[in-house]
């Protein structure tokens, strides 16, 4: 029967619906991030291979976002931010959403295990289950710390394509790693400190939420300062450089000098210029991440040119 | 038209026209996702060819080239 109800209920969903339960916007940071950790990488790849590779690399990652869609669709309707993904707006069935998910996930992992090797392959399929289920489904409700571990999720993508070209895990691919893994909680309490009230809303134990801004502030400072020496290593490995270097102590110096501004700053100031410091730091760490890898990726240019200082000191 | 209307059943025929341009659009871009998506497995096979991997398994059967390979 066709009526009114089944023509413009959830049946509806366009492609550009489905596309969206992928979170491109996400996708294209995972894509940019494992470009980079398979370019830097001292094995070539076929460029075909390559390209396939952060294919289903982004394939991957779009297939966590649906599952995450799937799960979060309650709180996904509470909060202004997200009201309008596919699943709380009612352009895809929540069930779609996950069988979508669910069969992203086997196609990205199995063709990237027959495209590049089954580490890459199981390394993937590790990332996808990390942000579905150890951050989506357990730790984003219960603890305040959700933002620290579930960052992870995000961290894996350079070792990843690290792993498509090595075939294994290296030194420079766990400091890329931990260079997102430390820079996800300054950047999303960054955020949280000036969308407080949909967190709040949504009852999502954010650290704003159960432990108020003071404290947030105060973790922000924590965790930039363990970040600064973490990113400058990296300058010393064979991915990095003195371009690298360079362009990673003048963001660190500056994501550094916000962090402390947020510590010192009281509430109060903060309501009254409706968070422009916050918000100028949320921005910076867009910046700062992006600015990392882009640098990341000159070095390996400047190292396929032969143009790199061979008297730059190299610690392991 | 108007019986139909009188007992509360409405005809939306611009909708639906709507409706199955937009399926079109849909069908037509996931095809196109399907057709590169083809194009991409025989590209790989292609290129894993050139580079020379052994493609061949086992196969109950004794082959010489398997052996070679190792």
């Amino acid at each position: 029967m066709t009526d009114a109800t089944t023509l413009y209920g959830p049946d509806r969903a366009e492609f550009d619906d489905y596309f969206a339960l992928l979170k491109p916007r996400v996708m294209s940071l995972v894509v940019f991030t494992a470009a980079v950790g398979l370019l830097a990488a001292p094995v070539g790849v076929n460029p075909v291979i390559a390209f396939a590779s952060i294919l289903f690399i982004a394939l991957g990652a779009g297939a966590s976002g649906a599952l995450n869609m799937w799960w979060d669709a309650d709180i996904d309707r509470i909060m202004k931010r997200t009201q309008n993904r596919p699943v709380p707006a009612a352009k895809v069935k929540p069930r779609d959403a996950m069988v979508m998910g669910l069969w992203l996930s086997v196609i990205s992992v199995g063709m990237l295990g027959l495209t590049a090797n089954v580490f890459a392959a199981g390394l993937l399929a590790f990332t996808i289950f990390f942000y579905a289920v150890v951050y989506t489904m357990w730790l984003k409700r219960s603890t305040p710390q959700n933002i620290v571990i579930g960052g992870a999720a995000g961290a894996f993508p350079p070792m990843v394509g690290w792993a498509v070209a090595t075939g294994g895990v290296s030194v420079e691919s766990l400091l890329m790693f931990a260079l997102i893994f430390m820079w996800t909680p300054p950047h999303f309490w960054a955020l949280a400190l000036f969308m407080n009230d949909d967190y709040t809303k949504a009852g999502v134990p954010m650290l704003t939420v159960t432990h108020g801004k003071r404290e947030t502030r105060r973790q922000i400072l924590i965790y930039t300062v363990l970040l600064a020496p973490l990113a400058l290593a990296i300058s010393f490995t064979a991915i990095g450089g003195p371009v690298y270097f360079g362009v990673a102590l003048v963001l660190n110096a500056l994501f550094l000098k916000g962090a402390w501004s947020l510590w010192r700053r009281p509430e109060e100031a903060a309501e009254a210029d409706r968070y422009a410091t916050e918000k100028s730091v949320f921005r910076l760490s867009l910046y700062y991440l992006a600015l990392h890898f882009t640098a990341l990726l000159v070095e390996a240019g400047l190292r396929a040119a032969q143009l790199n200082w061979a008297a730059w000191p190299q610690w392991v | 038209m108007g019986g139909l209307a009188a007992v509360g059943v409405e005809m939306p025929i611009v909708n639906e026209t709507e409706h199955q341009k937009s399926r079109k659009k849909s069908n037509l871009l996931l095809g196109a996702v399907l057709g590169g998506f083809v194009l991409l497995v025989f590209a790989i096979t292609i290129v894993k060819m050139v580079d020379g991997q052994n493609m061949e398994a086992f196969d109950h059967v004794r082959r010489p080239a398997l052996e070679d390979a190792k």
